[in-house]
């Protein structure tokens, strides 16, 4: 088992190291930097601005293979490279990776974990008005786009704190300035709440759904019959051996889901003004920073392969089937 | 004093299904109740009803009670006390009934733990004693293992284990070995038989094998359409049924000790329990049929001994001593031409030469590696002469299927030799094969499976005509639907409105539709009705006499093989064990696995179940990846275990291979101490021939 699960991890890695290098390539050859000292006053001379740009090894006159090169050796050696204004990617890295990692691990443990819950549960009452209202609600979850969706969210809590007279629920920032100690920690939960909320809903939807059609499956099987004739409880028969078991592919979707949570941050840290990854992609991409943007595609890879090595391990650690094979 | 008692019992599910229409019965102490009847016959829904799982939408009335104490309508609180205490239950199918992410042990820990106050190490002391008791070798470390890391023997044993922890009073078995192999089903029923001695517990067996019941129970009740219509002490019902269905049933299941000649089929299809008929539900198929029949249901009533029939002839079937035999139209087989010519004489159609077919067995996710073979088919050699029936019959992963996949690919083969019609597969071109298959068709094990829900039943049927081009393909349909004993209007339906027999006869007319020589039968009647499969091979024999075709027939069930075949190769491991002619074979079994397989079959006699002596095979089939050295039945051979140590010598270096017996004309066995005993005493009628 453990050498399986190193292989999986090396596979991981050098998976990381493509998805990386085709980001980079992609990002070298289709951003300019060059564009940023264009139409200043006064005019920055052509060899100036080749100077600054060959420091940083972002000019595009350089053959890309050349800067590919340059900038593998330093992300080998742990070093992202600069920015087109010259400061280190890795400190702008370790500022923004805690704010999305935040974000992130939040959504992902209670996406997963509300929708597997609503998911058996609505399978549990399958037919049943909660069901169809569980089963309604997730598909329109699901087709508002996380940008409608964080505005609404936006306006109904304007709503609320207007109707409250006071600001109940914020949403602009990660804290609000000023605060120390535990003020600070409640602020910061406070902020919290609307991002993990927009963040959180089409997780829980898409889990919900899946969750819902596993845990049918697995309710009409004989062993759920089994349990009850062995003198369990239904409810205790269903969530011990029915839903455990419906467990394991759910797990499998884990992976999946993590890259739509990604995509998911992008919009989540932009609209309620968080300085995370996915806020960072989107500035870099218009500033023609191409290392910054290979940080952001690094990231995001290492993400999304964690998330299937955890997704594989959780799969071994539920069945058995797989794990003495 | 009766433990269950079971009153007016009726199960309606949404839609007006009335599954269940008024079923009673008790069973006392240390007795045996045996349930009979047809798939649909509400024999499952009874029991699940008594125990209270049935799902939430369905109605049930009357009255359960066990010790006295109303069971129907009784708070979940107080039935969970009971459930697996008092009443336990053992379900069909081993594999599904345990939850596949927990252990065996923890399983049967859990259902300790439930009823008895006992700490986490005891309960799993007691599940590995409770696996020990029902036989399982190292139940320590198996208690351990996964409930897919199990044969399903091992499964089924568990599983009573995991329902005698408790002490019941009462144990409910569902189908208990019908997914399991006969010589499993054996061990499995020796053990059921333990498992009562040990609890003194009240046995409910459900089945529909006549077989079972006749060796286990003490009282049977048949059931039919959702409701008992015959009820009485094992032996009276056997020898003296007094009802038509049962007297069918008796009559229409092929036995391993009976003649051979057409069986009794009773004709139709159980009823639909959404649609009934008026009066008596097995009017429409009863030959005894009289117009008051139609008027109303006749109700169980007592006709003394115990005994309760629902059938207003049952007097004169009482007084004029009425057997199936008589009441039942036998149909007329015309006899087979073929077969007056010698053997010898006549050409060979299907030859295998020392087939080999060999399976890497494969590890890795990501990088495979081979790590072994499975020895699937190991050297096997038999032909067919022309009009004749060769059984291929085993256990499952004897290689049966895979020797059938050889043939039916007409590729060459791994190694050795297929010759089909004369031609040798090896060194068929594209036509000639695509010409060939014409020659050979196959009929498969599963209806339900083997046509396409969408296609109308027509179209099935003109398949092959059009993809080997035939012209009048709608008259060619018509012509076949009515050969096998359908309507040819039949043709615009789909399968979903036909039965399984009829099903099945569909499946059989697409395979005679390119008029071949010979065809590959798979299990054909396994999937189903003891009172449907009597049919369906009535029409197998009577198609191969009229139309002169060749079968080589599949099967695990050694009393339908002995009706329809005329010789019989049986397969252990991927090897052939012991071949000849149904009468060598059956009657002087000189393989001791043959002889093993064939008095493990559950004869519908209760006298003779009981005289019998059973030879048990220890364990279960080794695994073809890794056979055993020599003699590939040595490690379960109840002869092996006899011999002196020098004699054993020559059962574990040198594989045995089939030997023509001395006094034989056409019976050999792969055996190096073979040698002919009588398993199967010889029925009354065969004796008085």
């Amino acid at each position: 088992m453990g050498k399986y699960l190193l292989r999986r991890l090396a596979i991981n890695v050098l998976l990381v190291a493509i998805a990386a290098s085709l980001a980079y390539l992609l990002a070298a050859s289709s951003l300019n930097p060059q564009v940023n000292f264009k139409g200043r006053n006064p005019p920055v001379p052509e060899a100036t601005i080749d100077k600054t740009l060959d420091q940083y090894n972002l000019n595009p006159k350089k053959p890309l293979l050349e800067r590919y090169g340059t900038w593998v050796s330093g992300v080998v050696k742990g070093d992202f490279g600069q920015t087109w204004e010259g400061d280190s990617v890795n400190e702008e890295m370790g500022r923004r990776v805690g704010v999305s990692l935040r974000l992130l691990l939040i959504g992902t443990i209670l996406g997963s974990g509300l929708g597997v819950l609503i998911g058996a549960f609505a399978a549990v009452r399958q037919y049943k008005l909660s069901d169809r209202v569980i089963g309604v609600s997730s598909f329109v979850i699901m087709a508002v786009p996380v940008f409608v969706m964080a505005t609404m969210l936006i306006l109904a809590a304007t709503g609320l704190n207007n109707a409250a007279g006071s600001k109940l629920i914020e949403f602009v920032g990660e804290y609000s300035p000023g605060l120390t100690g535990w003020d600070q920690f409640a602020n910061r939960l406070v902020h919290l709440i609307l991002p993990t909320i927009s963040l959180c809903l089409g997780q829980i939807a898409f889990y919900s759904r899946i969750q819902r059609n596993m845990m049918l499956d697995v309710l009409g099987q004989d062993f759920v019959r089994t349990a009850m004739a062995k003198g369990l409880r239904r409810r205790t028969a269903l969530f011990r051996h029915a839903l455990r078991t419906a467990l394991i592919p759910a797990a499998t979707y884990f992976a999946f889901a993590f890259g739509t949570l990604l995509t998911g941050a992008t919009f989540t840290e932009k609209i309620f003004g968080w300085h995370g990854m996915g806020a960072w992609l989107v500035d870099s991409i218009n500033q023609h920073d191409v290392n910054a943007v290979a940080a952001v595609s690094t990231f995001a890879a290492a993400c999304v392969l964690v998330a299937g090595f955890l997704s594989d391990l959780a799969v071994a650690a539920l069945d058995p089937r797989v794990r003495v094979s | 004093m009766s433990i269950l008692e079971v009153k007016d019992l009726t199960v309606t599910f949404p839609g007006g299904i009335e599954a269940v229409r008024g079923v009673n019965y008790s069973v006392s102490r240390g007795e045996v109740l045996g349930i009979v009847g047809e798939s649909g016959s509400g024999k499952s829904v009874t029991s699940l009803a008594v125990m209270g799982l049935l799902p939430r939408n369905a109605v049930v009335s009357g009255s359960v009670k066990l010790h006295g104490r109303e069971l129907l309508g009784m708070p979940e609180d107080d039935q969970i006390k009971v459930r697996g205490k008092t009443i336990s239950m053992i379900f069909q199918d081993p594999l599904s009934a345990f939850t596949p992410v927990y252990t065996i042990g923890d399983q049967i820990a859990e259902a300790v733990r439930i009823h008895q106050k006992v700490g986490k190490d005891k309960a799993a002391r007691r599940a590995v004693e409770l696996l020990d008791l029902v036989g399982i070798p190292h139940p320590g470390v198996r208690a351990k293992a996964f409930p897919h890391e199990f044969s399903g023997g091992m499964r089924q044993r568990a599983m009573i284990a995991m329902a005698i922890a408790n002490d019941p009073d009462l144990l409910i078995c569902d189908e208990p070995t019908t997914a399991l192999d006969v010589t499993i089903q054996a061990q499995v029923l020796e053990v059921l038989k333990t498992a009562q001695r040990e609890t003194g517990a009240g046995i409910v067996m459900i089945t529909h094998d006549l077989g079972v019941i006749a060796g286990m129970a003490d009282r049977v009740l048949v059931m039919y359409a959702g409701k008992p219509v015959e009820q009485g002490p094992v032996d009276e019902l056997y020898y003296r049924p007094r009802m038509p269905y049962t007297m069918g049933l008796l009559a229409s299941i092929p036995r391993i000790d009976g003649e051979e000649g057409p069986l009794v089929p009773i004709e139709g299809n159980p009823p639909s329990p959404a649609a009934l008929p008026p009066g008596c539900p097995f009017a429409p198929r009863c030959p005894m049929k009289i117009d008051a029949c139609d008027d109303e249901e006749p109700p169980l009533t007592e006709i003394g001994g115990g005994r309760h029939v629902a059938c207003i002839r049952s007097r004169e079937i009482e007084h004029k001593g009425l057997t199936g035999a008589d009441v039942f139209p036998v149909p007329v087989i015309p006899p087979n031409d073929v077969v007056r010519i010698p053997r010898e004489q006549r050409p060979t159609v299907l030859e295998l030469n020392d087939l080999i077919r060999h399976y890497p067995l494969m590890k890795g996710a990501v990088f495979k590696r081979r790590v072994g073979t499975v020895h699937a088919v190991d050297g096997i050699s038999f032909d067919i002469a022309e009009g004749e029936t060769l059984a291929l019959v085993g256990e499952s992963g004897c290689g049966k299927t895979t020797t059938l996949q050889q043939i039916m690919q007409l590729e060459p083969p791994q190694s050795g030799r297929i010759v089909v019609l004369g031609k040798d597969s090896g060194k068929l071109g594209k036509e000639d094969r695509k010409a060939l298959r014409g020659d050979l068709q196959i009929v498969f094990q599963d209806p339900m499976a083997a046509l396409d829900p969408r296609m109308p039943v027509g179209d099935i049927v003109a398949e092959p005509l059009r993809a080997h081009g035939r012209k009048n393909v709608d008259q060619r349909v018509a012509e076949l639907l009515t050969l096998v004993g359908l309507d040819p209007s039949y043709a615009e339906r789909y399968p979903q409105h036909f039965s399984g027999g009829q099903r099945q006869r569909i499946g059989i007319a697409r395979a005679l539709a390119l008029e071949p020589k010979m065809l590959v039968l798979d299990e054909p009647v396994s999937a189903l009705d003891v009172s449907i499969q009597a049919g369906v091979i009535n029409l197998l024999e009577e198609l191969k006499n009229t139309l002169g075709l060749s079968y080589l027939f599949v099967a695990h069930d050694l009393a339908v093989v002995r009706h329809l075949a005329d010789r019989v190769a049986v397969m252990y491991l991927g090897r052939i064990a012991e071949i000849g002619t149904v009468e060598n074979v059956y009657d002087r079994p000189a393989h001791p696995y043959t002889q093993a397989l064939l008095s493990a079959i559950p004869l519908p006699d209760p006298e003779m179940e009981r005289t019998r002596k059973r030879i048990l095979l220890e364990g279960d089939l080794p695994s073809p990846a890794d056979p055993p050295s020599g003699c590939r039945f040595r490690t379960r051979c109840p002869k092996f275990a006899r011999l002196s140590e020098a004699e054993r010598r020559r059962c574990v270096d040198e594989e045995p291979s089939v030997v023509r017996l001395a006094n034989a004309v056409d019976h050999g066995a792969a055996c190096h101490y073979a040698e002919e005993i009588e398993v199967i005493t010889a029925s009354d009628d065969q004796e008085e021939k």
